[in-house]
């Protein structure tokens, strides 16, 4: 993967947490990640299409996704109420989208969000893309942002332009 | 004034409506997608709507053109992820009045809509 793709969306979580939640977010060193078990208990995943493929994973422990979706919506709300996949599927609608909009001449489309909550569950990505994990730490606690990205080959892209065009 | 939220995430909404109330706006009705939203703004004849772009079913792009083949004038705020100046140049030309890129502090949103409005009044 482009390692310019990681700094987008460093920059975009900070700025998500910080205008959403008021929250500051230490970013740790990104490692590949080789397990294919989810970092943490609750995953928000967004799908990403068009000049770059792939998907984006937020992966917090149960606590930490309490705390954080109770400051994003304002109220006390644990894992089990209604509105809490809701709240962790727009965190990561906004971090994805703002950070496929810092990609240089990348035009990208991003999925309606989907979120799993519960112990041990997996993540499938392709197997020929690595995955990213970018450590997160705030006063809620720890996440980890999760990216599985790929630039499409130049000629893939140019051919589905042309099918497009047909 | 009446307005329509158009927003697939709950929470999105209740963000929304909350900058709103405190603006002192109390007429508001919600809708979680483009069909949804076309299939409401019939009956409450909203006087501004702020939509989301990525949502099921219809989205917001789609849902502009649709309500734009109907009404040419009440005004729309798009209020989505999608920051592109590509997007936000396509947004307008489909018939979007002003735009805010989430994440969104409550002053920009406020901002956003006053500035639609006192535009409305002078044309």
């Amino acid at each position: 993967m482009d390692a310019g793709y990681i700094t987008p969306f460093m920059q975009s979580t900070q700025n998500v947490f910080a205008t959403m939640l008021q929250l500051q977010v230490q970013i740790g060193e990104p490692r590949v990640k080789t397990d294919r078990a989810a970092s943490y208990d609750i995953s928000g995943i967004i799908g990403m299409s068009g000049d770059v493929t792939g998907s984006v994973v937020l992966s917090f422990p149960t606590e930490t996704a309490e705390r954080v979706v109770s400051l994003f919506t304002g109220e006390e709300i644990t894992k089990a109420h209604d509105d809490f996949a809701d709240a962790v599927g727009e965190l990561v609608n906004m971090i994805a989208g703002g950070a496929k909009g810092r990609f240089k001449d990348r035009k990208v489309s991003i999925s309606c969000p989907s979120v799993v909550v519960g112990k041990d569950h997996v993540v499938s990505t392709q197997k020929d893309v690595p995955c990213i994990a970018i450590p997160c730490e705030t006063d809620c606690g720890q996440f980890v942002i999760e990216i599985s990205i790929q630039d499409r080959k130049p000629n893939e892209t140019a051919d589905a332009a042309a099918a497009a065009s047909a | 004034m009446k307005i329509l939220l158009v927003d697939d995430s709950k929470t999105m909404r209740n963000i929304q409506k909350s900058v709103l109330t405190q603006m002192g706006h109390t007429q508001i009705e919600e809708a979680c997608d483009g069909q949804d939203a076309l299939s409401k703004v019939g009956a409450f004849q909203p006087e501004l709507l702020l939509v989301d772009w990525n949502m099921p079913n219809m989205d917001g792009l789609s849902f502009v053109k649709a309500f734009r083949q109907q009404d040419k004038t009440t005004p729309i705020i798009m209020v989505t992820t999608e920051s592109e100046r590509a997007r936000v140049v396509e947004a307008i030309k489909a018939g979007v009045n002003n735009y805010v890129v989430k994440p969104f502090t409550p002053d920009i949103l406020n901002q956003r809509i006053t500035e639609t409005m006192s535009k409305l009044a002078t044309v």
